[in-house]
C-alpha cells in the first residue's frame, strides 16, 4: 500500500490516443519524506508519519522541529499517517513514481465549505410548493411528535454547517503519471478546492 | 488558473487550425469509429459559437439536415478532426449566433463579408 500528500492545483482534461476527451483532477504530489516509523513495539501498531510541502523551520514549534530534526527531513508544513505493513525507513522518499496509470485510489481532503445550509442544499429535502398561496417553502416541516416523546430525537436531520470538513472518496483511478514534475493526474473530480491539501492512497 | 495546468493543456494544443470565428462556414471533417473500423464524416455549416480557451476551446456549428436544425459541438484541439475548412467568412456583430436558432428562411443566414 502506498500513500502520498499532495495539493490539489485544479481540473482539465486530455485527450486519449482515441480521441475521447478525459476530465482530470492534478494533483502536484510530493515528495513526501518519511519522518517517523511507527511499530507495535513503540507504538502498539504499524504506520509511518510522511511529511510534504516545505516550510521555514523557524515557523514550527521547537517540538515538531524537533521531531522533524530526528528524521533529519527539514521543515515540512504538512504531516500525515499511513497504517499498513510496508517498512520504509525514516528519511526515504515518496514520490509520484510509486503510483501506476490506472491504479485504484482512495482520496482525502476537506470539502469546500457550503456554510450553515438549510435541509434542502444539505440533506435533499424536498421543499414546499413557491406559489399557489401555499406558506411552506424551504423549511424543515416537523420534527417530531408532541407528548411522546416529548423530546427531538438525535441524529434528526436539521439545518447546520455544511462542508469543510474531511471528505474520502473511494474508487478514483490514475489516470497518468507525470515523475519530473511531480504530477498526479486523476480521472475525475476529489473532494476539496483548488490548492487544499489533500491525501492519496493506493487501495 | 494555474501555471502547471496551462503547460500541461498547452502540450496537447494542435497546429494548423485555420482562423475562424462565429459567422464563417466550415466544413469539418471528423473521424467517425464504427466497430473496429473508421472513416471520416463531413459536418457543414455555420459557426455559432465558439466557447473555452486552450486546450478545452470548443466550437459549435449549425445547419439544417431535411428542415431540421442540426448543431454539433466539437473540441477545436481533438484529435478526431482531421481538418476544418473554412468556406466562406460571415459578416455579424455579435459573438455567439444563439438568434439564428429562431430564425427561418432568409433570416437565418449569415451574410458573406464583403472585401
Amino acid at each position: 500500500m502506498t500513500a502520498i500528500l499532495g495539493k490539489k492545483l485544479g481540473m482539465s482534461q486530455v485527450f486519449t490516443e482515441e480521441g475521447d476527451r478525459v476530465p482530470v483532477t492534478v494533483i502536484e504530489a510530493g515528495p513526501c519524506t518519511v519522518t517517523q516509523v511507527k511499530t507495535v513495539e513503540t507504538d502498539g501498531y504499524k504506520a509511518i508519519q510522511i511529511g510534504f510541502g516545505e516550510i521555514d523551520e523557524k515557523k514550527l514549534t521547537r517540538a515538531e522541529a524537533g521531531h522533524l530534526k530526528k528524521a533529519g527531513a527539514g521543515g515540512k508544513r504538512h504531516l500525515a499517517e499511513v497504517r499498513g505493513e510496508s517498512e520504509p525507513q525514516v528519511g526515504e522518499q515518496i514520490t509520484v513514481e510509486a503510483f501506476e496509470p490506472g491504479q485504484k485510489v482512495k482520496v482525502s481532503g476537506v470539502s469546500k465549505g457550503k456554510g450553515f445550509a438549510g435541509v434542502i442544499k444539505r440533506h435533499g429535502f424536498a421543499g414546499g410548493p413557491g406559489s399557489h398561496g401555499a406558506h411552506f417553502h424551504r423549511a424543515p416541516g416537523s420534527v417530531g411528535a408532541s407528548a411522546t416523546p416529548s423530546r427531538v430525537f438525535k441524529g434528526l436531520r436539521l439545518p447546520g454547517q455544511m462542508g469543510n470538513r474531511k471528505a474520502t472518496q473511494l474508487g478514483s483511478s490514475v489516470f497518468a503519471v507525470d515523475p519530473e514534475r511531480n504530477l498526479l493526474l486523476l480521472r475525475g473530480s476529489i473532494p476539496g478546492s483548488s490548492n487544499s491539501i489533500v491525501y492519496i492512497q493506493t487501495t | 488558473m494555474n501555471q502547471t495546468i496551462e503547460t500541461l493543456e498547452a502540450q496537447q494544443l494542435r497546429k494548423g487550425i485555420p482562423q475562424f470565428k462565429a459567422g464563417d462556414s466550415v466544413n469539418v471533417h471528423f473521424q467517425v469509429i464504427e466497430g473496429s473500423r473508421s472513416r471520416i464524416q463531413m459536418f457543414q455549416g455555420t459557426v455559432i459559437k465558439r466557447q473555452g480557451e486552450g486546450a478545452r476551446e470548443t466550437f459549435t456549428v449549425r445547419k439544417h439536415s431535411f428542415g431540421v436544425g442540426v448543431e454539433r459541438t466539437f473540441p477545436l484541439h481533438s484529435p478526431k478532426i482531421s481538418k476544418i475548412e473554412v468556406t466562406s467568412v460571415g459578416d455579424v456583430r455579435r459573438a455567439k449566433l444563439y438568434y439564428l436558432r429562431s430564425k427561418v428562411g432568409k433570416k437565418a443566414k449569415v451574410r458573406e463579408k464583403q472585401q
